[in-house]
Order: structure tokens, then sequence, then C-alpha cells
């Protein structure tokens, strides 16, 4: 059985976009997305979070190539509510869904110099997002800097993120789901390990 | 009232609205980058702040409170048709004051009134491209801001010293964004510049006919394009608002008769009325 999508598409994707917007514009501050207070709410599939269903729900459609490791089931879902075509090849995607550890960053599309925001979207679903000291993030939409302390990511990711940093303007956004909570990380933002 | 049942929420389809947000974000993560985007038809023509309006429809949500501004005025038939219209097509509440307003959209101003977290800017642009006079050819200035190549800018301000003893651009003053992406900000008047750097709002930048979205993320960097020897000096009449008698917004100088009679007042029109409301208040 497929489990249903947005209640009401239209109010539920506008408002689970502004959030997702005010996480890109405020790097590592904490929204909330997926929650049942606007009307209903969805029933994210076996494997996703309210809050990782709402973002894909919210932006992928038949436009955008989308990459997933969440298994059959969200891969069903995903086909029959958003309609994204699924790709096998990390490097083809416009969107990916890592649930476990991502592909190796450096092989996704980043995006030419002249074409920058062709650099795809990682959907990260963490085991939890606070905030609270962990990372310390410094960039655009930072006005001194945040701390964001995340779950759940395999050893190693922010240094590999960090290698891509040099390549700017191209790159990879980053949002992170975790329960009804996201945050994004846009490729402009420096992240310190603290 | 309630939206017309005849249209989607805020006019828009949901394919479009997706592609407008998935544009935003990418234009939010990548400050002072123009981003194309399949701009639409929309029921006035191009010039008439078809981007901005689309990229407000893209963002509005039923709880927003939607200001709109022509130069400063909410009374203007641009502000006033763009108002009616979302209040039709999306129901939304609006206002003229710049305090209550969750986003504002703007021909050519920003509020003199600092903007908080909590509101998004919408700029409607007639020309993203900042080189666009210096270089027609879009596929050159498309490498050109891939390269950071911006010294035919500098030149031209160079010859405008040169030639004027100043820089001669009084609005669409080029700038920097994060030391990265020479852009438009509009044709704001330079006097507005300043107030783009690390503002705390978010600023969405919309040009319809161009099909180009980009944007300033809160506390960014926006430095006016200048020289040692020649800093940016944003340029505001001498004098102070006839109505209200500030001495620091910016002014719009209006001709009163055909016998040379001019006053100055403020381009900013809720600022304006906010400030004579405070002195009868306070003359009472």
């Amino acid at each position: 059985m497929i489990r249903p999508g947005f209640t009401d598409p239209v109010k539920e994707s506008q408002s689970c976009f502004r959030a997702v917007l005010e996480a890109m514009s405020r790097p590592g501050r904490i929204q909330e997305a997926g929650t049942q207070e606007a009307g209903g709410g969805l029933t994210p599939p076996e494997g996703l979070h309210p809050a990782t269903a709402a973002v894909l729900l919210t932006l992928a459609d038949a436009e955008t190539p989308l990459w997933q490791d969440a298994g059959a089931g969200v891969a069903e879902w995903l086909r029959f509510h958003a309609g994204c075509p699924l790709v096998a090849a990390p490097e083809e995607a416009a969107f990916l869904l890592a649930t476990g550890a991502p592909p190796a960053l450096e092989t996704l599309e980043l995006g030419s110099e002249e074409e920058p925001q062709a650099g795809a979207t990682l959907i990260l679903q963490v085991a939890a997002l606070e905030a609270a000291p962990g990372l310390i993030l410094e960039g655009p939409g930072i006005a001194q800097r945040h701390e964001l302390r995340v779950s759940g990511l395999p050893a190693g990711f922010w240094a590999a993120r960090a290698r891509l940093r040099p390549l700017f303007p191209r790159g990879l956004d980053l949002i992170l789901c975790a329960g009804t909570r996201l945050a994004a990380l846009p490729r402009t933002t420096r992240v310190t390990e603290g | 009232m309630s939206q017309d049942p005849g249209y989607n929420f805020a006019y828009l389809d949901e394919n479009t609205k997706r592609m407008i947000r998935r544009t935003l974000l990418k234009a939010v993560a990548i400050p002072g980058h123009q981003v194309p985007f399949g701009a639409r038809e929309m029921p006035l023509p191009y010039g008439w702040g078809t981007g901005g309006i689309q990229v407000t429809a893209a963002i509005l949500g039923p709880r927003d409170v939607l200001k709109v501004i022509d130069q400063g005025a909410d009374d203007t038939t641009n502000a006033v048709s763009i108002r009616r219209f979302f209040h039709r097509v999306a129901g939304v509440a609006t206002t003229t004051r710049t305090p209550e307003a969750s986003i504002i959209q703007t021909r050519h101003r920003i509020p003199e009134q600092p903007l908080t977290e909590r509101q998004i800017l919408v700029y409607q642009v007639p020309m993203p491209e900042p080189l666009f006079k210096l270089e027609p050819r879009l596929a050159e200035t498309k490498r050109m801001h891939a390269l950071a190549d911006y010294g035919l800018m500098h030149v031209k301000l160079y010859e405008d010293i040169a030639r004027h003893g100043h820089v001669s651009a009084a609005y669409s003053y080029p700038v920097m964004v994060e030391e990265r992406y020479l852009m438009s900000p509009s044709p704001i008047p330079a006097f507005d510049n300043p107030k783009m750097h690390r503002m705390a709002a978010l600023q969405l930048f919309g040009a319809g006919r161009e099909k180009k979205i980009y944007a300033v993320p809160p506390y960014t960097a926006v430095r006016s394009l200048d020289f040692e020897d020649h800093p940016f000096r944003p340029h505001r009449a001498e004098g102070c608002c006839a109505l209200c008698g500030s001495t620091t917004s910016y002014l719009d100088e209006v001709v009163t008769d055909d016998r040379g009679g001019r006053m100055f007042v403020c381009s900013d029109t809720d600022y304006c009325e906010e400030r004579q409301a405070n002195t009868k208040e306070q003359a009472a």
C-alpha cells in the first residue's frame, strides 16, 4: 500500500518550502516541516522521516532526476506522488536522498563555473538535529556564527565537504532532515567541527 | 476576502511554483549569481513587475502579510494593482505599514525603516545583468561572471570619474556580493545601496522578461564598487522633507507650479506618514 502524500498539496508544500527557504537563508537554524499542524500533514513511507518526505514532495517532480538509497517502498512512493525520474547513478541526479552514508561527494554533479546552479542538492536524513554545540557555521546568512549538532553522519563527511570549498561557485547544497526538523547548509557555509 | 476560486492559490500552477522554488534555493545558495528560470506569461505586461510577482507568488502563503511599493510609494498604480492582484488570487492580508509586512515587493526602493529577520524583500528587476551596457552578448557576460572578470566595470567607473569628476550612476549602482559576484541592485537609488549590506532580511530579485532570479541572503556583504581615492558617496538631495521634516530619508523633487516652484518630499510614503503622525501626537 502506498502511503498518502500531502492532504492539501498547495498549502503544505508552500509552508514546507518556506521552511526550506528560511533554512537555506539562515544556515544551521532549525526549522519545522512535515508537522501535523497545517491541517492533516502527510504520512511518510517506511524509512522516511516526516521532514524528509515533505521536502521531497515540495521540491521533486518530473524535471528533477533523483537518486535515493531508502529502498523500493520509498521509490514507489516517490514515483507515485512526485513523479520524479529515479536514477541509479548518483552523478546524474539533481536531488539525492541519503538515509545512510551518502555517495562520494566529489563524484556528484557540482555544476560548472558558468552554471553553478546545476550543482546537486543532497538531502540527508540524519538521526538528530539540535541547536547545540557541535558544528560552528559561518558565512552568508549568518550574523556571527550558528551552532548545530548533527548526529548520525559518517565520520569524515565534513572533511569531504570542505574539500569542495575551493571549487566555489561550483558545489553541493545540503538539506539535513531529522524527525520534523530540518536545517540546510548551502555551499557558501564554512563548517568547523568544534 | 477569500481567494478567487477561479485561480490556483497565488495564480501560478504548482509545477511553475516548484520550478521557481528550486531556482530560489539555488539563488540563495550562490549569492549574487543570476539563475535562469522559466518565466511565465503573467496577466500584465513585461516591465510591470512580472519577475517580482512570480517570486512573490512562489513564496506567498495564506498567513503572509504583503506590502507592495513602487518608488517608495504604496499608492501608485503599479503598487496598488499588484497588491490587489494578490489579494484577489491568494486572499492574503495586505498592508502599507513596513513593520507589519512579512513580504515586501518593491519597485526601485528599499524602505527607510530597517527590515527584520522575519521579512523578505522581493525586488522587481528590469535588467539583471550589471554588465549589459558594456557587453551586450550574454554568452560573454556569463563567462565574465564565471571568471569574476569585472575589469570592464572598473574601467567604466574610472572613465566616469575622468570625465565628470565622479561616478555618474545615481541608480542601478553596481555592487559586489561577498566579493565574488558583480550584481545589479535593480534600479534602486545608490542612496539605498548601503542598506543591502548585511541586511537582516532575505532579499530576492526577479526579472520576468530576462528570465533570471538572484538573491542576497541575510547578513551578506554587499559592497558598492568604488576606488580608494574616490570612495562610494550615495547621493541625496540637499534639504529636508516638506511634509515630515526628515533630513535623512531619500527625497523626491516635486514640481508644484509652472513658475519654478518645487518641494522635496520623502519617497517612502509609509515612513513619511508615520513621522507626520508622531509629530501630531507629540503636539497634541
